[in-house]
């Protein structure tokens, strides 16, 4: 039996996770005020996920940048790869918050989107 | 070949500069930086001394005397910030009457109006929160506070107003003597004049030593300080210094013509020309010794720590004469080279001039209009400002409510600025206690596009110094 | 220039939400002032995710936070001027202002609601030995030029400071392509959220080194090394635990102080462990008619409290007006803070003019382990609950029956403390 460590990164709260392992399979989880924090304990010790969050160009926008986000956690192996993917986009103006910038990013099937709204110029 | 090269464009190259353009010549101001107030006149106490601490019958007593004497109208003529807010050297042990007494005297002989030693009562009135210790000070009338930034650029901006050419990132390499003057080496190749002024601070002896056999040696002496905010002002209201004495030597706890307190300098001599860097050991020490004359000095309020190099030449005397034919030094210019500059600017146009025999300049305008700064406005006039220039209702620097207007006015001038520094010791933009945090980037932007420039090639002071390095994701 | 009832200073996510919940309450006549030439405040540059969770029960990023509150304002016709800057707010309530079209103007609103927020604490302020470089950033400055303008402020990079802002940069500049060598923080503790530390630093094998600070700066034009020391327990540096890291940048994120100088100038009684006014049940300053929240009252660990204190003082504001700006006297409760509360936000209750429930929110002043803090209406124990864990970079907030303290009318006094679970 083996005995891990986390803190679950769902909230704020930061519960410290107790997890025990056997044969690589995930046994018990302890120290979670919710169910968010098993269900993370289990995944971060099988498949560990993150949003990724991050900014592409804007052209003839009121700003030169808009953020966005990947509309759900992708693995976390990816996070870089997605980073790349989104580096020579250019959203002409106006954007809005939603609106997909690249869908299926990286084959994981999930789209990167614009979380701010960027109005075009004058 | 130009009539007269300047090196250095430190307050004296400055004063140097505006003085001679009283006159008929061809002026050059050669400067390493990218700006003006770039060595020991940008990091100093801000103070205009009296005159009664240098000895009587130097040069060094002579010229601060008369310099503190030329400074009140030289404020108005230029229009910088200058207060006459008076100075005590406080005595905190009453073994140390014969010295304070020796100090007044040799005020007295120097010259300087008003002196007189005030007794603890009166003491206490003055500066509620002298020391507990404070026994008696030396007190002078005629000690004043002045923003030697703004000191600085009045005088240059006179000056270019007046025909002198400033170039700038221009360090000289070496002098060669030619017929009829002097051949500079520089970074930014040859220059001929016919005569020299070395007006280099701290390297000044470097440039002297080039061109004569008696060698000089000045030493960059490191003054490391606190800068306090806003919300402390009001804490003394003279300059403080504490006398030399039993305690060992303090360090000056002074109000700034812009409303802060400054406290320091430490005195450690060091070798590197360029070492402005502070150490711990340093601001403990202004730490140590500040509470020595003044009392609960708000340490806690410090919104910058900072140093500054004195060039310090060992006989503790300025050296202004010709060290050979056509080259004049300014150098020894440590402390109190600031209040003494309008005198040595006098003093080396005049040898200059006779060098030279310059003409006088009929087209010679003394009047310097500063960067209009519309908080001194009442309201419908600051009102009016606004709806002729929009650019002075948008606050840029929320801490010391720089507008737009303002800093445009920076850039624009003659010499401009060119850097985040040179905007922030213009205008006073990022010199409040967020220190740029907020205002940085939009000062980048504005100077970018004042300049005509991309915003990475905007600086912090100058080439090398640049605040951006690239864009987002460009090197992944 | 038209008068207004309400003038909100600060168009960031604590006067957007105090403006909507004004409205909400049934005040009309209110207008946002706005530094910026955008809604939304400092939650712009703040791209990540993790906002919201409260507030919509869903995890948002800065700018789809702020972009909700903008909407409803916008939605509820609000008024606002952005690029307008409030040079002065005197004691009577008259602000005074600028901006480039309405040039100077005053206003003389019948109530004010402080919401200018918080700035960092720069470079200067911590006395940093060493030299002054390009390269030394706070972490807000930085992340605005990312994050907003797409600059890179630099390439190697050591972070001085575990808040937040910090960890978030961490990431953020590693995600852009900087290398971010290592985090430093002066105390035991890092001031930061614990799930920062594990997404912000652990994700990227950032190393965080506790009781550690800078004590030199080299570069004479742009930063080139930094040396950290580890620090004894009056965090001086101990001689000969000096690590020296080649980086062109430094990230600062070494606290948040409240940008108080209009409420200074009004005469706003301040709390100096806060660095914000006091405030009582109803967020209500020492100047009748002028409430203050979110970051400017103190700076808060989540914006979904932001935006709930802000509400709350939105809709105290309302009342104060539609009362016609009278002020009943009630008693006063004066809040004591024991055993390592820091400071309560309010400062004191006036059980009669509170609705069913008042809100506190403190902080503690060092890390603490199986605990219960407990609050006390005179010797009378009426709130307590057990936490494993307490720390300084998050806030606690209590929420107490206003009949507990009725029920109490011999106390002169509340307390809270932290005891042994």
């Amino acid at each position: 039996m083996e005995e891990k460590n986390l803190i679950c990164i769902n909230c704020p709260l930061g519960c410290p996770l107790t997890v025990t392992l056997e044969g690589g399979e995930v046994k018990t989880v302890s120290g979670n005020t919710c169910p968010r924090g098993e269900a993370y304990a289990r995944k971060e010790l099988t498949n560990p996920t993150r949003i990724v969050t991050s900014t592409v160009k804007v052209k003839g926008g009121s700003l030169a940048m808009a953020s966005v986000k990947t509309a759900s956690d992708i693995p976390k192996g990816k996070i870089f790869d997605c980073v790349k993917a989104i580096q020579d986009i250019e959203l002409p103006a106006p954007v809005t918050i939603g609106q997909v910038v690249l869908a299926d990013v990286c084959g994981t099937g999930v789209d990167i989107v614009a979380t701010k709204n960027v109005p075009a110029k004058g | 070949m130009v009539d007269i090269v300047i090196i250095g464009a430190g307050v004296s190259g400055c004063a140097i500069a505006r003085e001679v353009s009283r006159y008929q010549a061809d002026v050059l101001v050669l400067e390493r930086e990218e700006d003006v107030c770039c060595g020991t006149s940008k990091a100093n106490s801000a103070i205009v001394h009296a005159g009664y601490d240098a000895a009587n019958g130097s040069l060094m007593a002579k010229l601060n005397v008369e310099g503190s004497r030329l400074m009140p109208a030289l404020s108005k003529e230029l229009d910088f910030a200058y207060e006459n807010n008076g100075s005590l050297v406080v005595m905190v042990s009453e073994d140390d009457r014969p010295a304070l007494n020796k100090l007044y005297e040799n005020g007295v002989a120097n010259g300087v109006e008003g002196l007189r030693i005030v007794e603890r009562d009166e003491l206490v009135k003055m500066e509620p929160n002298i020391s507990d210790e404070a026994v008696a000070a030396l007190y002078a009338p005629t000690g004043a506070i002045v923003c030697p930034f703004g000191l600085t650029f009045a005088l240059a901006e006179n000056a270019a107003h007046n025909g002198v050419k400033f170039q700038f990132d221009t360090e000289v390499t070496g002098i060669e003597k030619v017929d009829g003057g002097w051949k500079l080496a520089t970074t930014q190749g040859d220059v001929e004049a016919k005569v020299v002024v070395n007006a280099a601070g701290v390297y000044a002896d470097k440039l002297h030593n080039m061109v004569s056999e008696d060698a000089m040696t000045i030493t960059p002496r490191r003054g490391d300080y606190f800068l306090l905010d806003h919300t402390a002002q009001g804490h003394v209201h003279n300059t403080i210094f504490q006398l030399p004495g039993k305690f060992g030597k303090g360090v000056l706890v002074a109000p700034t013509v812009h409303g802060n307190v400054i406290v320091g300098p430490t005195a450690i001599d060091i070798e590197d020309k360029e070492g402005v860097a502070t150490t711990q050991a340093g601001l403990d020490e202004v730490r140590a010794k500040c509470g020595m004359a003044v009392k609960d000095v708000p340490l806690r309020q410090t919104i910058t720590s900072f140093a500054g190099l004195r060039a310090h030449e060992a006989r503790h005397e300025f050296f202004i004469s010709e060290a050979a034919p056509g080259f004049v030094d300014c150098a020894g210019i440590e402390s109190p080279g600031l209040s003494s500059a309008p005198a040595i600017g006098v003093m080396v146009s005049g040898i200059v001039k006779d060098i030279l025999k310059l003409e006088e300049n009929p087209g010679f305008d003394p009047k310097r209009r500063g960067i209009l700064d519309p908080k001194g406005l009442d309201d419908a006039a600051h009102a009016e400002l606004i709806k002729e220039n929009p650019a002075y209702g948008t606050v840029v620097c929320r801490c010391e409510t720089v507008t737009e207007g303002e800093i445009i006015d920076a850039i624009r001038r003659v010499p401009g600025a060119r850097s985040v520094d040179g905007v922030k010791r213009r205008v006073r933009a990022g010199m409040g206690r967020c220190q740029g945090g907020f205002c940085s980037p939009r000062v980048m932007e504005i100077l970018a596009r004042e300049l005509g420039v991309d915003q990475s090639a905007i600086t912090k002071a100058g080439a090398g110094s640049e605040l951006i390095v690239g864009v987002n994701k460009d090197a992944i | 220039m038209r008068e207004y009832e309400l003038v909100i200073i600060g168009g960031g996510p604590a006067g957007l939400a105090a403006a909507a919940a004004a409205h909400e309450a049934g005040l009309r006549d209110i207008l946002i002032l706005e530094r910026d030439n955008e809604l939304g405040g400092i939650l712009n540059q703040c791209i990540h995710n993790g906002f919201g969770l409260h507030t919509f029960k869903e995890e948002l990023t800065g700018p789809e936070y702020a972009g909700r509150f903008i909407q409803q304002v916008k939605e509820l016709g609000i008024p606002y001027k952005l690029n307008t800057m409030v040079l002065d707010l005197a004691a009577d309530k008259t602000v005074t202002a600028m901006n480039r079209e309405d040039g100077l103007f005053q206003l003389h609103p019948k109530a004010v609601i402080l919401a200018m927020g918080c700035r960092e604490r720069p470079r200067g302020a911590l006395s940093i030995p060493g030299c002054r470089p390009a390269g030394i950033y706070t972490a807000g400055t930085a992340q605005r030029l990312v994050n907003m303008e797409g600059y890179m402020p630099g390439r190697k990079v050591v972070i001085l400071g575990s808040g937040d802002i910090g960890l978030i940069m961490a990431r953020r500049m590693t995600l852009e392509g900087a290398k971010v060598q290592v985090v430093a923080e002066l105390m035991p503790y890092s001031g930061g959220l614990k799930r920062n530390i594990v997404q912000c630093l652990d994700d990227y094998g950032i190393p965080l080194k506790l009781s550690h600070t800078v004590v030199d700066i080299e570069g004479k034009k742009r930063v080139e090394a930094i040396t950290i020391a580890q620090v004894d327990e009056r965090n001086r540096p101990i001689p000969g635990t000096e690590e020296r890291y080649e980086c062109d940048t430094l990230l600062l994120s070494c606290g948040l102080i409240p940008e108080n100088e209009l409420s200074r100038s009004a005469g706003v009684e301040l709390n100096p462990i806060t660095n914000g006014p006091t405030v009582n049940e109803s967020l209500e300053t020492s100047i009748p008619g002028v409430f203050a929240a979110g970051n400017v009252l103190h700076v808060h660990d989540l914006v979904d409290y932001v935006s709930e204190e802000a509400g709350a003082a939105g809709r105290h504001a309302a009342a104060y007006v539609a009362c016609g700006c009278k002020t009943e006297e009630h008693k006063a409760l004066p809040i004591k803070c024991e055993n390592g509360v820091r400071y309560t936000v309010p400062v004191a209750i006036r059980p009669d003019a509170a609705g069913d429930t008042v809100t506190l929110r403190f902080r503690v002043g060092n890390v603490y382990q199986n605990k219960k803090v407990a609050v006390y209406a005179g010797d009378a124990c009426i709130f307590s609950r057990k936490r494993p864990v307490l720390a300084p970079g998050e806030m606690e907030t209590v929420i107490l029956k206003t009949d507990l303290l009725t029920g109490h009318p011999e106390a002169d006094g509340i307390t809270v403390t932290l005891e042994e679970a």
